[in-house]
């Protein structure tokens, strides 16, 4: 058995010359998120629940269900992501620099339970994520 | 493992058999009629949604007296995890965008 704490995540950090409130707008705002990112209803609330929309392909309907779970403006911003039966978390962390702000993106493929800001948990998925993580930690 | 995932992929597209295998991933061996129970669609769809689920692995079906009992194979939705990888190039991709939008964009 893994440690209840164990996460598989994808980190993407990098340098923008550019201030944190610049850079928050272009997360927030769904327009700008279109831009950028998908066509997307997001708002900014707190347990709004949005959808990402990509063009479908093959074997994926081009949907990604979400739910705002962190908004701190200019600073922090998560939404969960799920899709094709899948459930990740993506957490966005703005800090600002001398030169700008330090960009961080964390996409969480599974969180622990001791995350309450981790909705799916309700859903009894820890014990289905579990076993997942043995058979997943099996294969590395 | 292309083939794997795709079956994989086709059986979790269909929102009744996603629902049908995470209730036997969260609530452990059923039989077809206790899934047709709660499923809200006729027994003879439910058995077809399973014999899809089956055939991507991610069920196994175990005969006992006159019923067939269900249990989610969750190992099968390995190839699946493997395409969380791809995010990596979709978030680099992502972030240059982002990046030349916030360059076009007034302070």
């Amino acid at each position: 058995m893994m440690k209840p704490d164990t996460t598989r995540s994808l980190v993407i950090e990098r340098e923008m010359p550019h201030s944190p409130e610049k850079i928050w707008r272009a997360l927030t705002q769904s327009a700008l998120i279109e831009e950028w990112l998908m066509k997307n209803d997001f708002q900014p609330v707190v347990s709004h629940r949005f959808n990402f929309r990509a063009t479908p392909v093959q074997n994926w309907n081009g949907i990604i269900d979400c739910e705002v779970l962190v908004f701190e403006p200019n600073s922090r911003l998560s939404y969960s992501w799920s899709s094709m039966g899948l459930m990740s978390v993506v957490a966005w962390t703005l800090t600002p620099t001398k030169d700008g702000t330090h960009v961080r993106m964390e996409h969480s493929g599974f969180r622990s339970e001791e995350d309450a800001a981790y909705k799916g948990a309700r859903y009894g998925w820890q014990k289905f994520i579990g076993s997942l993580d043995r058979v997943v930690g099996g294969l590395d | 493992m292309q083939v794997v995932t795709d079956h994989v992929f086709k059986a979790l597209a269909d929102p009744t058999r996603r629902a049908l295998f995470e209730r036997l991933a969260r609530d452990g061996e059923q039989t077809v009629h206790a899934l047709t129970h709660r499923a809200g669609v006729s027994q003879p769809a439910v058995s077809k949604h399973l014999g899809v689920l089956k055939h991507a692995r991610l069920v196994r079906g175990r005969r006992k007296g006159r019923e067939t009992h269900y249990s989610a194979q969750p190992q099968a939705l390995a190839p699946m995890i493997d395409w969380m990888s791809i995010y990596g190039a979709f978030w680099r991709e992502r972030f240059d965008r982002l990046e030349s939008l916030l360059k076009r964009m007034d302070q």
